[in-house]
């Protein structure tokens, strides 16, 4: 941070909690908050975000929960009006009739739409080097990358263009890029988050949630993301309410450390391995005790993962036709129109997964691949079950490596894929899990995932504060 | 095989019901026919990015209760697919249906046996533009997706249909169920009832199945005779000149009665059916059986037989409970307390009300069902002939009315049977028909009718036939 910033900047170190404090005590304005962000945002110069909203917001009426602190949002949330192009040309330009659920209620709770945030295209990817607007760059250094899905709302967090901001997690899209660029994500149990107006990547596994600068605003966001929505079958809501968090003892908290996401041989790299144990035993001294654990069908989650994600996208993309919205592309008869939309429209990796899961539901193959594929996810959330039982939590490092550099992995999609390591099993299982900032390896951010049985967001973000306050991260680094 | 041998068509049919909600099966639109073009859609129908189905409660209500009503087993536990491929009807390149786990299973409708019954929703309607309106020469066409989203309930029967008017009958047997159910309008020609028929025949006495073909979207219960027909004439000739009937899908064009081949086998869809992500599976729970079961009306072949035990025909019985309507009118008219015995009503209804209402709802006839009943409860106190009670029905057909009312203000009261005047009328006969008379005498009865001809005349049809009869035989001494 240089000497010299001017008030607005000011405004913009301020985290959400304490910005909600702040207007809440009368000591700053709404209006003033969102033109901070909103002038911060346009001058990005990250990529981290695809619209920014023009005109400095109406104020909204006072007493809201959120009393204005603006709001970031992933491109593949629906927001009516406004582009909403899931980071892919077939959607380019393309402006909803209606705006998603958590958006909607995130709004009336107050907190206003800052801007729409850059992505992998339809979530696919690791890297947001995948989006057709460009990739996103990490703030920390911007020769790398930010990690994705959710890159642009992880960088602009980082950066401080604003001051939170939603993403989805399919298999990591929250948690890796937050991991990467030293900000907490925080994957919610499925169901819990409507899904109603986010455009799909794989139905049964994605889930909203909260990018932000620490656990406390993450709990406060997702206060207000939570609960059962009529227009999503799978909406379950979240019994009782998420409290904020407050307690620094992990006192008789038992910590499971699964060997197979986390021991030898794994591919951890090195400096990341190491801020993971420094917090281990940061965690010991806090109370709690650390001991290996199992997750014996673990090692099998990305291959199902990438069996299972990628046939449904390949069904829920067949919608982009260009039929009736989109992209269109003329070409000779019906299928020649199909044909040119969909090459066109799409970028590589989009392909590469509508390919495998279009094979993988073929029949014939059905029971080998997509039925296999099912068996092993329910085995991975029996292991985590039988995990629980056992311990109060489960701990990872959040991605194998720190921010790697843009191009590095671009040619190599197993490399790619192998970033969600840590955090696709904790997807499958449909379980909540957060990464908060780990300290340093090399200058770079790493990432401490945490995560615990279905509903147990509170406990996870109780368990995340108190680590949070013991490990005292800097994120100065990430600031422009 | 030889060209002597006699072939034995074996039928399945697929009918799909749209089901008459309130609303679509995965949205809230309403349903309605005859709208403008798309005016009737969300987000949802539309398939717009971001938006997510949930199932139709009434629809799955309507499911129970036709699984109910054809005695099949109901899933306590179904589930919705995805069945995927592209075209412009389809606007998430998905149609939502069940398959291997469906609402209902096995089951019988009259002889045919059922083999599942499953919810899914219907695609949109293209309309081809140009002068044919089909899809071969029209420049482009457009997509109304009113329709789109429709609940559909898809019957599927076991292959037990042996004749193109065996399947005929069992459909109107079905519509007729379907209708009874109150859950569609079960029209053919509008596409609310929509029948695809499975067929291949075999050597008589052969248990092997022949390769079958399907044929599709016959939409009237005479094309669906016609196609199934024509498609058995076609297999017969193919078989007879020794060659191998093809497994395709077949169109049948009714205006032409020719079949051409929509797609063969090779083409056939990998539909990559899988779990629909964005639906919970359906728990068929004791308040939805409850609700289905009290729902339930009284079904044709119930209705058949509670019929036949008021003794009425074996073919009243069958006409009045296939046809509900005339079932309605029919028992409308035997609750009014007119004397009548249930058979005479049930021929007045079958016969001479039908004949002069064709297939309109006699319900909704300016004949109220209180009117026939009196009438008919006329002749059986002979107070009117049933030949003038034709006269008096047909001015009931034209202008509605009270049938005594119009006995009296046209004067076509029967002569009372004790009536002096009838007497002089007979004599007056058969003295004019002395040829006739002389036959009777010798035991001719038939001849009687030109005697009664005569009094009829004289009498303007108000002498009762039975009435003359016994003068006549009292005059000639028999």
């Amino acid at each position: 941070m240089t000497a010299g910033r001017n008030a607005s900047s000011d405004l913009t170190l301020l985290t959400a909690a304490a910005a909600v404090a702040a207007i809440e005590r009368g000591e700053l304005s709404p209006a003033e908050l969102f033109e901070a962000y909103r002038g911060a945002a346009a001058a990005d110069e990250l990529n981290a975000y695809l619209w920014v909203a023009e005109d400095a917001h109406d104020p909204p009426p006072p007493g809201l929960a959120l009393a204005g602190v603006p709001l970031a949002v992933k491109d593949l949330f629906c927001t009516e009006g406004v582009p909403s192009q899931a980071g892919s040309k077939i959607l380019e330009g393309y402006r909803p009739p209606y705006t998603a659920s958590v958006v909607a209620r995130l709004s009336a709770a107050g907190a206003p739409l800052l801007g729409k945030t850059n992505q992998d295209e339809f979530a696919m990817g690791s890297s947001n080097e995948n989006s057709a607007f460009g990739p996103v760059l990490n703030p920390w250094d911007r020769t790398r990358v930010p990690g994705g899905s959710s890159g642009g709302s992880a960088a602009a967090v980082a950066a401080g263009s604003a001051p939170w901001a939603l993403g989805t997690d399919t298999g990591g899209s929250i948690r890796q890029p937050a991991a990467l660029c030293g900000i907490v994500g925080l994957k919610p149990t499925y169901g819990t988050v409507s899904r109603y107006g986010m455009i799909a990547f794989a139905s049964s596994l994605d889930q909203a949630g909260p990018l932000t600068r620490d656990v406390t605003d993450a709990a406060l966001l997702l206060q207000h993301m939570v609960g059962h929505d009529a227009r999503d079958a799978t909406s379950i809501g979240f019994p009782g309410e998420i409290e904020l968090p407050r307690g620094d003892s992990l006192k008789g908290i038992r910590l499971g450390v699964p060997e197979e996401l986390s021991g030898d041989g794994v591919g951890i790299e090195a400096g990341v391995l190491d801020a993971f144990n420094a917090t281990l035993k940061l965690a010991e001294s806090l109370g709690a005790s650390v001991e290996t654990c199992h997750l014996p069908h673990a090692p099998h989650a990305l291959s199902a993962y990438y069996v299972l994600a990628p046939a449904e996208a390949s069904s829920n993309l067949a919608r982009y036709d260009g039929v009736r919205y989109g992209k269109r592309i003329e070409n000779d008869g019906l299928v020649g129109m199909y044909t040119k939309t969909r090459s066109q429209g799409f970028g590589r990796e989009v392909k590469r997964r509508i390919m495998l899961g279009t094979y993988s539901l073929s029949s014939g193959y059905y029971d080998a691949y997509y039925g296999r594929a099912q068996r092993v996810r329910t085995k991975i959330a029996d292991d985590f079950r039988v995990a629980f039982d056992q311990f109060d939590f489960v701990v990872t490092p959040t991605a194998p490596s720190v921010a790697f550099e843009l191009g590095a992995k671009t040619a190599d999609p197993l490399s790619m894929y192998l970033n969600d390591y840590c955090t696709v099993p904790m997807s499958l299982a449909g379980i909540p899990a957060i990464s908060i900032p780990n300290g340093l390896s090399a200058g770079l951010p790493t990432g401490f995932q945490l995560c615990g049985p279905a509903f147990s967001e509170n406990r996870v973000l109780g368990a995340a504060f108190a680590l949070e306050q013991a490990i005292g991260f800097e994120a100065s680094g990430g600031r422009t | 095989m030889t060209a002597a041998s006699e072939f034995e068509p074996v039928i399945g049919l697929e009918i799909h019901v749209q089901l008459s909600t309130k609303t679509k099966m995965f949205c809230g639109c309403a349903l309605a026919f005859g709208e403008p073009p798309n005016t009737l859609t969300c987000p949802t129908c539309l398939g717009l990015p971001g938006t997510l189905p949930r199932a139709n409660a009434q629809a799955i209500h309507f499911g129970l209760m036709i699984g109910l009503a054809l005695g099949s087993d109901l899933a306590a536990r179904s589930i919705f697919h995805r069945k995927n491929y592209f075209y412009p009807d389809l606007p998430k390149g998905y149609q939502i249906s069940q398959y291997d786990e469906p609402l209902c299973r096995g089951g019988h409708l009259g002889d045919v046996r059922i083999h599942r019954v499953h919810l899914e929703e219907d695609a949109a309607k293209l309309v081809h533009a140009g002068s044919s309106g089909r899809i071969h020469g029209s420049e482009y066409s457009v997509v109304d997706f009113n329709r789109g989203g429709t609940p559909l309930a898809e019957i599927v029967t076991e292959p037990d249909v042996r004749s193109a008017a065996q399947a005929r009958e069992w459909l109107t047997l079905l519509r007729t169920t379907l209708r009874q159910l109150g859950v569609s309008d079960v029209n053919m020609e509008e596409g609310s009832l929509r029948c695809d028929a499975n067929i291949s025949i075999r050597p008589v006495g052969e248990n092997e199945l022949g390769t079958k073909t399907e044929l599709k979207n016959m939409n009237s219960f005479r094309y669906l005779e016609r196609g199934v027909n024509a498609e058995i004439a076609r297999q017969e000739a193919i078989l007879r000149s020794g060659g191998h009937v093809v497994q395709e899908t077949l169109h049948f064009d009714p205006q032409t009665e020719r079949i051409t081949s929509l797609r063969s086998k090779e083409e056939a869809h990998d539909y990559r059916y899988f779990p629909e992500p964005d639906l919970v599976p359906v728990a068929t729970s004791e308040a939805m059986l409850k609700a289905a079961r009290d729902a339930m009306p009284e079904l044709p072949a119930a209705r058949e037989e509670r019929l036949r035990s008021l003794g009425i025909s074996a073919a009243s019985a069958r006409q009045l409970a296939w046809r509900t309507e005339l079932g309605d009118y029919f028992e409308a008219a035997l609750a009014v307390n007119g004397g009548t015995d249930p058979q005479s009503l049930a021929n007045w209804v079958c016969n001479a009300l039908v004949e002069r209402v064709g297939e309109e709802d006699p319900n909704a006839s300016k004949v109220t069902p209180n009117a026939l009943a009196k009438l008919v409860a006329l002749v059986s106190a002979k107070t009117v002939s049933s030949g003038n009670a034709r006269v008096v029905l047909d001015r009931l057909v034209a202008d509605g009315g009270d049938p005594a009312a119009i006995v009296e203000a046209e004067g076509l009261g029967a002569m009372a049977g004790g009536d002096d005047a009838l007497e002089p009328i007979v004599e007056t006969a058969l003295a004019a028909n002395a040829d006739a008379a002389e036959k009777i005498r010798a035991g001719n009865m038939k001849a009687i009718g030109a005697i009664i001809g005569q009094v009829m005349r004289e009498t303007k049809g108000r002498a009762d036939g039975a009435e003359v009869t016994r003068i006549v035989r009292e005059k000639l001494g028999l």
